[in-house]
């Protein structure tokens, strides 16, 4: 056990945290700006699986990592209007809809993965940029400041999407949905487009994440790589009580004890690797319990918006 | 048009609707209504529910469109295609349920949907600033950081009037504006409105209740079953004449009460606790007795723990503290089903969410409470017979107009809705019986003869707890008058002889001793 507190081990839990806290943040943050506008979409994993799928592909193809991850942002755009579609417009279930959209993006991402790659194949991902000065930093340098762009860019969207949704007309539009739809829409806000917008963001988001495992982290394609990935972004959403800022400590918190269970199973510590791997989802599920302030709650959420409706 | 509101926008000299036409399934809600407004007047909608009033509005603010007819504003036809439409030309609405989010700020709520004068970023200091300025032109105060949540209904009415205002809504309706104030608020808002109609606003209103109607409007216009059928101007009219207008025959105003008979406390409330669904305490110490043959009304501006109050009596809502007796019998903690056995009779609030499933028959709905009884079933075996022939019965002398008793009871109008509730309390022949708004939300005619069968259960020795936000109702009604503030009874009142005034005072939270000192 001691072998686990030492520096560079703990040091390594930090960098592999940071890493692995990437797809998360990309697709939690997409789907907080679709749960505050009032929509709940599970099909985060599926959309996941298809950017995952597409990002690498395409990289794969052109041998251009941008275009692959055009490609994920693409193809999770796509997805994000079919669920708006099912969602919004046909006002379908959205808790069945999400399952059903995950569903078809692992049926056709494996589909496509066994009929066009055949087996796992790997490229070499987008490489680790170290910042000037701040990467020079002894220790903390290399575990900050040494990582690739779409790890930064992960970071760099909490801030964002904290500005959009708080400071801008169309974060508070975005607010004034989920909470009560018809009160925006007496003051001439477009529901559904607001809507629209806000899931084919998530989707797009999510399409991203995917791409963040397959052509920046793991650089590789396999079948259902994201092993359910999607659906810990939806509950860090309640984790972090629908804020930027709480779901990237949530994020954050889940992949450091993540990063800890890896290392123990590579330290060789005596713990059964199962208990170990289900660490970090235990620990999802006592968050969510205690954590989650159900006060903020969009009022809204789930629930379809018709008009004239009393 | 050369004339401005002190907004600095044109004024709407004129609106016209004309020959409005507009089908629902099943309904012909505005068959070929015509019905205009001018800047500086205040024009009154008058119509009992299902009138076609809020469709009529509806139209005019973009949230629906005519089949047929035209809407003009100063002599140009316009298409509303949403309220965007309607706002950009002029028009603001006060929603009868506040258009508020209540996560938001004031400024927030103000702002939402305005083009901000920093494009993509909010300018909520600039809405701050235009903010004051309104609220200190027309004496509407309020706090323009606090969150929606945090403000009593009086406020939250405010905001929705600034919100209209700071639109530039030069053409205002309201819709039915007064519903949740004291009388001494709706005198404020009505000054409020007279100076923003005499700044060259035109203002439509719509309501039902017929003195405010006389006492804000420049002109009348009565719709009844979707049709105009009078219009007139407030001299001269009474308030029976306009009831008459409304329902199409004569209604009775004031109702013949026999004496009260003194008889012996049935319902005893003493010093009960509850709290509300936030675990906040709801009600502190509220005692209340109600006698044999007695209606005591429980008076009060929504929201401050009537709802609570009705569902700790049916035994729903946990007693934290107190106790209340029925006939001396502790029920305190029993369960509704003890309530009914012991002979209380409940009418809740939300007919349609907890006084009836919607999706069921009439008949299914008559014998809810007691179908696991003779003579409805025996050994679990229901008697559709029986079932069949104690519906029709109460179906006719309770005057419920369903085209029989296996419709569902979603496609009843709500009037007959709450008939069927009540002939099903009453028929089990109550002792006590909780009302809880038994008339919101009913036509006139309905109310009527619900009033009548509480005053003829009053006659029977049922001790009735009338608990409304209709003031104009618990007057007619009840021999005695309690009025809750804040979870707590301010006082109880004789009916005969108190004053709208002190009822008003007392409803704002102001107690006996505190209105004596000033």
């Amino acid at each position: 056990m001691a072998e686990l507190f030492t520096l560079p081990v703990l040091l390594g839990i930090l960098y592999s945290g940071i890493r692995l806290a990437t797809p998360y943040l990309y697709a939690a943050i997409g789907e907080t700006f679709a749960q505050r506008s009032g929509v709940l979409n599970l099909g985060v994993d599926g959309i996941m699986l298809m950017g995952a799928y597409s990002g690498f592909y395409v990289a794969m193809k052109s041998g251009n990592l941008w275009l692959g991850l055009l490609a994920a942002a693409g193809t999770g755009i796509l997805m994000g209007l079919m669920m708006s579609v099912v969602s919004v417009t046909l006002q379908a279930q959205q808790g069945i809809s999400g399952i059903g959209l995950q569903l078809f993006g692992l049926g056709l991402s494996t589909l496509l993965f066994k009929t066009t790659l055949g087996g796992v194949k790997s490229i070499s991902g987008f490489s680790p940029v170290k910042i000037p000065l701040l990467g020079d930093i002894p220790g903390l340098g290399d575990v900050l400041f040494n990582h690739n762009v779409l790890v930064y860019g992960a970071f760099l969207l909490v801030p964002l999407a904290n500005w959009v949704l708080n400071r801008t007309t169309f974060g508070l539009k975005v607010r004034a949905v989920g909470q009560n739809p018809k009160a925006a829409d007496t003051l001439g806000v477009n529901v559904t487009l607001i809507r629209y917008i806000t899931v084919t963001l998530g989707g797009m988001l999510a399409g991203i994440a995917g791409a963040s495992l397959s052509i920046a982290l793991i650089n590789l394609f396999q079948e259902n790589m994201t092993s359910g990935m999607g659906f810990i972004a939806v509950a860090l959403v309640y984790f972090g009580s629908w804020r930027p800022v709480g779901v990237m400590w949530g994020a954050l918190l889940f992949s450091f004890v993540n990063a800890l269970q890896l290392w123990i199973q590579v330290l060789g510590i005596p713990l059964p690797s199962d208990l170990a791997v289900m660490m970090p989802y235990i620990l999802t599920i006592l968050a969510l319990t205690f954590a989650a302030n159900r006060a903020q709650t969009p009022a809204a959420l789930t629930k379809p918006f018709e008009r004239g409706e009393n | 048009m050369t004339n401005l509101l002190p907004t600095g926008l044109p004024r709407i000299e004129q609106m016209q609707m004309i020959d409005i036409v507009k089908r629902f399934p099943g309904v012909l809600a505005n068959d070929k209504v015509s019905f205009d407004v001018k800047a500086g007047e205040i024009h009154t909608l008058l119509g009992e529910n299902g009138a076609g009033k809020s469709t009529l509005m509806k139209q005019l603010y973009g949230l629906y469109r005519p089949d047929s007819g035209e809407i003009l504003i100063n002599g140009q036809e316009m298409k509303f295609r949403s309220p965007q439409d309607a706002i950009d030309a002029g028009v603001g609405m006060i929603h009868q349920h506040f258009m508020l989010v209540p996560s938001l700020t004031v400024v927030e709520n103000v702002a939402l949907g305005l083009k901000s004068s920093r494009g993509f970023r909010l300018d909520l200091d600039v809405v701050e600033k235009r903010i004051i300025k309104l609220s200190k032109q027309y004496g509407l105060k309020v706090d323009p950081h606090a969150y929606v949540w945090q403000l009593a209904v009086g406020e939250q009415q405010r905001v929705e009037i600034i919100k209209a205002l700071y639109r530039g809504a030069a053409l205002m309706i309201l819709d039915e504006p007064t519903a949740v104030l004291t009388p001494q608020e709706v005198d404020e808002l009505f000054e409020t409105f007279k100076q923003i109609a005499s700044d060259g606003h035109a203002l439509i209103f719509i309501s039902h209740k017929l003195h405010e109607v006389l006492a804000i409007s420049n002109r009348i216009t009565v719709l009844r079953d979707g049709r105009v059928v009078n219009q007139c101007t407030p001299e001269g009219v009474s308030k029976a004449d306009l009831a008459q207008m409304m329902v199409g025959r004569p209604v009775i105003l004031e109702y013949d009460r026999p004496p009260l008979k003194h008889g012996k406390p049935m319902l005893e409330i003493q010093g009960v606790c509850a709290q509300s669904d936030r675990g906040t305490q709801a009600l502190k110490n509220v005692s209340l007795t109600v006698n044999h043959g007695e209606i005591l009304g429980l008076a009060g501006v929504s929201g401050n723990g009537q709802r609570e109050l009705a569902e700790a009596l049916a035994g729903l809502r946990p007693i934290t503290d107190g106790k209340v007796l029925l006939n001396n019998q502790d029920i305190t903690h029993a369960s509704p089903l003890k309530h009914i056995e012991a002979g209380q009779s409940y009418i809740p609030e939300e007919r349609m969410r907890e006084g009836a499933i919607k999706e069921f028959s009439v008949a299914d709905n008559f014998i809810l409470e007691d179908h696991s009884k003779e003579p409805y079933s025996k050994l679990t075996f229901m008697h559709f017979k029986t079932i069949a022939a104690k519906t029709k019965e109460a179906v006719n002398s309770f005057n419920v107009k369903t085209p029989s008793i296996d419709t569902p009871l979603k496609n009843l109008s709500g009037g007959n809705i709450q008939k069927l509730i009540l002939a099903r309390e009453l028929t089990r022949k109550p002792e006590v019986l909780i009302a809880s708004q038994p008339t919101r939300g009913v036509d006139i005619g309905a109310t009527e003869y619900i009033h009548q069968r509480l005053l003829e259960q009053r006659e029977q020795g049922t001790a009735t707890l009338l608990i409304s936000e209709d003031l104009d109702e618990i007057r007619a009604v009840a021999d005695r008058i309690a009025v809750i503030y804040e979870g707590e009874i301010v006082d109880i009142v004789d009916a005969r002889t108190a004053s709208l005034k002190h009822l008003g005072l007392m409803m704002a939270g102001v107690r006996p001793e505190e209105e004596a000192a000033d």
